[in-house]
């Protein structure tokens, strides 16, 4: 049983289904990450789960209560941070963070104690007395934060919170939001796009497609074991290499496991194809060899091999190599239904 | 080996390879913005610029004469205690319209916003009141407030709500409160159209945080909604005010200043004296009184509305 579940939950806008019957399980403590392309529902499931939206139709429960339209928002106790940060302009950080603390009713010497503790958990103390508009993106990012963090919420609902800031200080963010949410153990859900960050943050990640969860699991699961073509492709960069031999059976293999064949032992059992090379990246740390399989597949797909520059093997352009996949990183699906033939998909 | 097409000529029509008017962007813009200049500087520019003069002046209709007298129309003007009265009225009237209008408008907006069944129809009907020609409107409200047919009187009397009887235009009171329904009226509309405007400028990701954050609805309009607008709003009070004190419509088609000259305001004075009363110099100066006060305040609240402009 789930801290935080959805059963069957629907939730359409007129003719678009943008969840189409969700079951989740959110365990106590966990960082959750819905991650999918734009569109999938993903935003919209957590809509629903703050109370933002009413679903079309379903249950969402906290904790083991159920939360549906009689329960608003005030009464989940859940705390929002939003792709936007959502400040109030007008405010001062100070009054940012104090604000669900207000709405509580809590007294004035207690809201400033909670204000502290949690600006300090953020080392933004010294921005206190600032607005919105003088602070930097990450400084508001942190405002944004803080502001959850002082109500004692029982789930965190983070929509995107990263997506507004640089790369450089994304990485930084992302390391410190995964520390902050070990610290203080509060279920979270986490909205994204990013693979990068689903992967780098998740204790599990679940895949979202077209409304529906794909599959459910932790990072190294659903990369190494998508349930699908969906969740194959949609991981990794560059994704999964897809190819068909035959007319029922898609075969997938990650690009950084398609290496020539005398990078591996002679004694690993490989598969080996024939490839011919159509152009080379050079990438620094890897090279990215784009090309096609030669020998009996029916669809002309382009493949990728991801060759770390620790192997040297000279490769050209327009030539056609041997080059192998160890027989346990290849992953087979119906090419009707995309679904996972072989059986030990979490 | 495909043969390649000799180039073709790249050259533009003889037609479009001299500079045109429509690409010299000074002269057009001069051009198109002269129409406007024109009427605003004859029919708005020069009619004000002698109302001043004529307010220095001794100037009476049917005489050419000018002559110069200083500040003796505003000297006359404040010790006239006809005219402290109507500049009394002014005041109030805008006052009390204008913070009626505000309350209504943040409501009707916030009614608007919602999403409900017909609520095109209900903006559309909401609009009305400003479309209406004023003097239309006054005949219907004369209707209204009617000494003998107001339909006010004959429904709180049907309803047994009524024992005597109110004569709209016979009382000081009942006159006033007349007028500044009809300024209601007639300024809540826009100013509804306005805040509307303004509310879908707020981001809805900060109302949600609201709405998230546990706060009730009063504290959200208080504490984050109305400060988000507070811009826009003193917009919609500054064209407020300055419509419903210049007003001289309202009052003249319900009241003509009457009962007993009680009901008279800046503008409708200025009319009787300056033009009905053919004291044009004494009329400019009753009609120009409030330009600098107005001038001010419309500095002022653009001011506010600079500061609290909602930075991103």
């Amino acid at each position: 049983m789930g801290y935080v579940e959805a059963r069957g939950l629907h939730k359409h806008f007129g003719e678009v289904r943008a969840v189409d019957g969700v079951d989740l399980d959110v365990r106590e403590g966990e960082l959750l990450v819905l991650l999918g392309p734009s569109g999938c529902g993903k935003t919209t499931l957590m809509r629903m789960i703050a109370g933002l939206e009413q679903p079309t139709a379903g249950e969402i429960y906290i904790a083991g209560e159920l939360v549906d339209e009689d329960v608003p928002p005030r009464a989940r106790g859940i705390a929002m941070v939003f792709q936007s940060y959502a400040l109030y302009p007008h405010k001062t950080a100070f009054q940012n963070i104090a604000f669900p603390l207000e709405a509580l009713g809590k007294p004035p010497a207690e809201i400033k104690r909670a204000v502290d503790w949690g600006a300090g958990m953020f080392g933004i103390r010294h921005l206190l007395g600032r607005r919105p508009r003088q602070l930097s993106g990450g400084e508001r990012q942190r405002v944004a934060l803080a502001r959850s963090v002082v109500r004692e919420p029982r789930v965190f609902l983070f929509d995107e919170p990263l997506s507004n800031l640089d790369a450089q200080l994304r990485a930084v963010a992302r390391f410190e939001l995964k520390q902050f949410q070990r610290q203080i153990g509060t279920t979270t859900i986490y909205v994204t796009h990013d693979q990068i960050e689903a992967m780098g943050l998740g204790d599990r990640i679940a895949v979202m497609n077209k409304g529906r969860v794909r599959q459910i699991g932790t990072p190294q699961e659903v990369y190494a074991n998508p349930a699908d073509t969906f969740v194959a492709t949609f991981l990794g960069s560059p994704p999964m290499n897809l190819v068909q031999r035959d007319p029922h059976r898609l075969i997938g293999f990650r690009p950084e496991t398609f290496l020539p064949k005398g990078a591996f032992p002679a004694d690993r059992p490989v598969e080996t194809f024939r490839f011919r090379v159509r152009e080379v990246e050079h990438l620094g740390s890897d090279r990215l060899v784009y090309g096609a399989l030669e020998g009996g597949f029916t669809a002309e797909a382009t493949v990728i091999a991801d060759i770390p520059s620790t192997i040297t093997v000279p490769i050209a352009e327009g030539e056609a190599y041997d080059f192998a996949v160890p027989r346990d990183h290849l992953r087979f699906f119906d090419a009707q239904s995309g679904l996972r033939l072989d059986g030990d998909a979490a | 080996m495909l043969r390649r097409a000799a180039p073709a000529a790249v050259a533009a029509p003889a037609l479009f390879r001299r500079r045109t008017l429509a690409d010299r962007e000074d002269l057009l813009g001069r051009l198109m913005l002269a129409p406007a200049l024109v009427y605003v500087i004859v029919l708005v520019g020069l009619p004000l610029v002698l109302a001043v003069l004529l307010s220095f002046s001794a100037a009476f209709a049917g005489s050419l004469e000018f002559r110069w007298i200083g500040l003796r129309n505003f000297a006359t003007v404040i010790g006239d205690p006809q005219f402290r009265l109507a500049l009394r009225n002014t005041t109030l009237f805008t006052l009390v319209s204008q913070a009626l209008v505000i309350i209504l408008a943040v409501t009707a907006a916030h009614v608007l916003d919602a999403a409900f069944v017909g609520r095109r129809v209900v903006r559309f009907l909401l609009l009305l009141p400003w479309a209406v020609p004023v003097s239309l409107a006054a005949m219907a409200w004369t209707w209204i407030f009617d000494s003998t047919f107001s339909v006010i009187n004959w429904t709180l009397k049907v309803a047994g709500l009524l024992d005597g009887w109110f004569y709209w235009f016979g009382d000081p009171t009942l006159a006033m409160i007349a007028i500044i329904t009809v300024h209601v009226w007639r300024m809540f509309p826009f100013a509804t159209v306005i805040v509307l405007a303004g509310m879908s400028a707020v981001p809805p990701d900060i109302r949600e945080a609201a709405v998230v954050d546990g706060a009730s609805f009063w504290r959200r309009l208080f504490q984050v909604n109305l400060p988000l607008l507070l811009p826009i709003i003193t917009v919609s009070v500054l064209f407020g005010v300055v419509f419903t004190s210049t007003d001289l419509g309202v009052v003249w088609l319900l009241t003509r200043g009457g009962p007993y000259n009680s009901t008279h305001v800046l503008a409708t004075l200025a009319f009787q004296r300056g033009i009905l009363g053919a004291n044009l110099g004494q009329g400019a100066a009753i009609a120009v009184f409030l330009l600098p006060v107005l001038m001010i305040a419309a500095i002022g609240m653009l001011r506010v509305a600079r500061r609290t402009e909602v930075g991103a």
